[in-house]
């Protein structure tokens, strides 16, 4: 994994609530056996008609989205289904961070194994940049602050462990592998109820 | 987490106590994981994934496999037409060789819904952890298991060590009281729970349902309960393990047997939780004063009683809650302030992994005996493991159905998530017993009520929304 830097960029406002994850990508892709190549389907029935071409109203097919690093969405951003194709399509596309009120509990996990940070931010910011959404913010993980138009910085929560694997850039299962003694005396001590291959 | 008085635990908290493998200053707890089901959407990448590292499955023998979200509902002995999906449900089985896994393959006896497979073999049982790359990993929480769905990562995590780093969610503990009234559910319950609390309403909880209107429910009732527990945000739901549950186990598959029998049950008699324990949320909702629900709108937490009108957005205070209720309402095509009942549908689906098992189908089929689907209406009844559809068979319900004019399938995931092929066309209306009504979830344009069996039967019927307890004899 990379190491997360700090980044200024614009946003690309989406002010819906609850955007699930059959939006993100919709089911019909994840056939693939690949995790590459979802970035084109990133947000694919809205993005595109019904003959596969982009939808210009749609603001990830405006000049502006184009060079955007985070997506300010609304409330509860990626419920639904577990599928990790969301944040791999997002990142594809070129998103670093996703700003909202709140996130769903998978999506944030699978999130944040793949570099892509989900930025929780009160009503009131949430409310402000929605209200200048051309601006540019500027995301710091490593203070954990969000730097508004303004040039007011607002703290935002992540997990320490996390924030830690993002900035150093490590993978959390060199570090489960770690503690493969403490897996082994587990399993000596607790006898599996079932056996799968019996 | 709130920390219960006296060490009193709820079951959430028995559970993980008993799977933590190591807590590490600074990082989340090791949680030990004793059944990992996989499937051919959420796997591929994971299984490729150790192939780089040149890592091995720890565990085999906790691991199962099916192929159930992109195989087709038509007769096996049909080739998979769709490339894509042939092919990933080929790689599935490669992989599976390659790793020593077991895998119940589309020619199987056991092959089904991976949520209906588990619980049918015995591999679900009480105070397990499981996990799957799969939101609806919930369903095997109706046993007293901690089961929650898992990205592609993670399944990569406990294939290679059999563990996850995990934090602690809160603990919200969901009270049911009273009894269901004729025509109402399981279903129902869930439904109007998330209508309750909305579709964030569980982020960060594990629900722990309890009260007597839940111990009233049959296991294949609580499987639809503990399902929809993600639709409310939630990481999980569960149900204490009672008789209900040890009778419904005993002699599966995968459940020891004999003295070792006796054993577990005694082990599992000091799940529930204890008198005394607190929870870091709570709420009660009174079974008796429920009616038959469905959804109006593009997730599940858009739904009201049967007989209720469609809300309008204009007397939503926040302006993205206006929005976003008014977004669906555009999608969905339906007025504001009118009811639901009586709303044309072109397909009913009956199936997927909320409401497929025998129980789901005795409950259409009981309403379809003996009368005619109505012309022009589509009914797709797919059962969700092969198991139940040759119980099913058995007992003439497929004979019921086609009589009916409805569709008897393969089991799979079909329709619910329609990545098999079985879609809507843009613009038709279901009636689903499925449990997602996003935005073109059943198909690119296609729009979703979600509802019980007994309330999708009765469109079935009658063509339109139904209340099910005009039909009901």
């Amino acid at each position: 994994m990379t190491k997360f830097t700090a980044f200024e960029s614009r946003m690309v406002p989406m002010p819906i609530d609850n955007i699930d994850t059959d939006q993100i990508i919709p089911a019909r892709f994840l056939k693939t056996i690949s995790k590459d190549g979802l970035g084109d389907q990133l947000f694919y029935d809205w993005r595109y008609d019904a003959a596969g071409q982009p939808k210009p109203d749609f603001i990830l097919n405006t000049s502006a989205a184009k060079s955007a690093k985070i997506l300010l969405a609304g409330d509860n951003f990626g419920c639904g289904s577990s599928r990790e194709h969301a944040p791999w399509a997002l990142t594809q596309y070129g998103f670093r961070a996703v700003i909202s009120t709140s996130f769903a509990d998978i999506f944030r996990q699978n999130s944040l194994k793949n570099s892509l940070l989900p930025i929780v931010v009160p009503r009131d910011v949430h409310a402000e940049l929605f209200a200048n959404p051309d601006a540019t913010v500027k995301v710091d993980l490593a203070t954990q602050t969000l730097t508004l138009p303004g040039g007011r910085a607002v703290e935002f929560p992540v997990d320490s462990f996390a924030k830690h694997c993002l900035l150093e850039g490590i993978d959390e299962l060199g570090f489960i592998l770690q503690q493969t003694p403490a897996i082994a005396a587990f399993e000596a001590a607790h006898p599996a109820p079932i056996n799968t291959r019996a | 987490m709130t920390q219960s008085s006296d060490k009193s635990r709820t079951i959430i908290e028995k559970i993980w106590d008993n799977h933590v493998v190591a807590q590490q200053p600074g990082a989340p707890a090791l949680l030990f994981i004793d059944l990992h089901l996989t499937h051919e959407v959420t796997s591929p990448q994971a299984f490729e994934g150790l192939r780089q590292r040149g890592l091995k499955v720890r565990r085999p023998d906790l691991t199962i496999a099916t192929a159930d979200h992109s195989t087709p509902t038509t007769p096996r002995s049909l080739p998979i037409l769709d490339k894509v999906a042939a092919a990933q449900v080929a790689q599935l089985e490669t992989n599976c060789r390659e790793f020593g896994i077991r895998c119940f393959g589309l020619n199987s006896d056991q092959q089904g819904i991976v949520h209906v497979i588990g619980p049918e073999q015995g591999l679900t049982q009480p105070g397990m952890t499981v996990v799957c790359g799969d939101s609806h990993t919930a369903t095997h929480g109706a046993f007293g298991a901690l089961a929650f769905g898992i990205g592609t990562s993670q399944v990569e995590h406990v294939l290679a060590s059999q563990c996850l780093l995990q934090n602690q969610s809160k603990t919200y503990q969901v009270l049911v009281e009273g009894s269901l009234k004729p025509g109402v559910t399981a279903k129902d319950i869930i439904l109007s729970l998330i209508a309750r609390i909305g579709i964030g309403g569980g982020t960060g909880c594990v629900f722990e349902y309890c009260g007597p209107a839940i111990r009233a429910l049959s296991m294949e009732e609580r499987m639809t309960v503990c399902n929809m527990s993600i639709e409310a945000g939630a990481r999980a739901g569960l149900i204490a393990p009672d008789d209900t549950t040890y009778q419904y186990m005993a002699g599966r598959h995968y459940v020891p047997k004999g003295a070792a029998w006796d054993a577990a049950v005694a082990r599992w008699r000091s799940l529930p939780t204890d008198e005394g324990a607190c929870y870091d949320k709570s709420i009660t909702i009174d079974a008796s004063a429920l009616q038959p629900m469905i959804t109006f709108g593009t997730n599940p937490g858009m739904g009201i009683p049967i007989t209720a009108c469609v809300p309008d957005p204009a007397g939503v205070s926040d302006p993205l809650e206006r929005d976003s209720l008014a977004k669906a309402l555009r999608y969905m095509d339906l007025a504001p302030g009118k009811p639901l009942l009586g709303h044309p549908v072109n397909v009913v689906f009956i199936g997927s992994c909320t409401n497929s098992r025998i129980s789901d189908l005795r409950n259409a089929a009981r309403l379809l005996k003996g009368r005619k689907v109505h012309p022009g209406v589509r009914v797709m009844v797919v059962p969700g493991s092969h198991q139940v559809k040759e119980q099913a068979q058995a007992e003439g319900l497929d004979k019921i159905f086609r009589d009916a004019g409805a569709e008897w399938r393969e089991a799979g995931c079909s329709m619910c998530i329609a990545m098999n092929g079985d879609q809507l066309q843009p613009g038709e209306y279901s009636v689903s017993t499925s449990n997602r009504n996003f935005e073109g979830r059943q198909g690119k344009g296609g729009r979703t009520f979600l509802a019980s069996p007994l309330t999708a039967a009765a469109a079935a019927i009658t063509g339109t929304v139904s209340d099910v307890r005009e039909l009901l004899p």
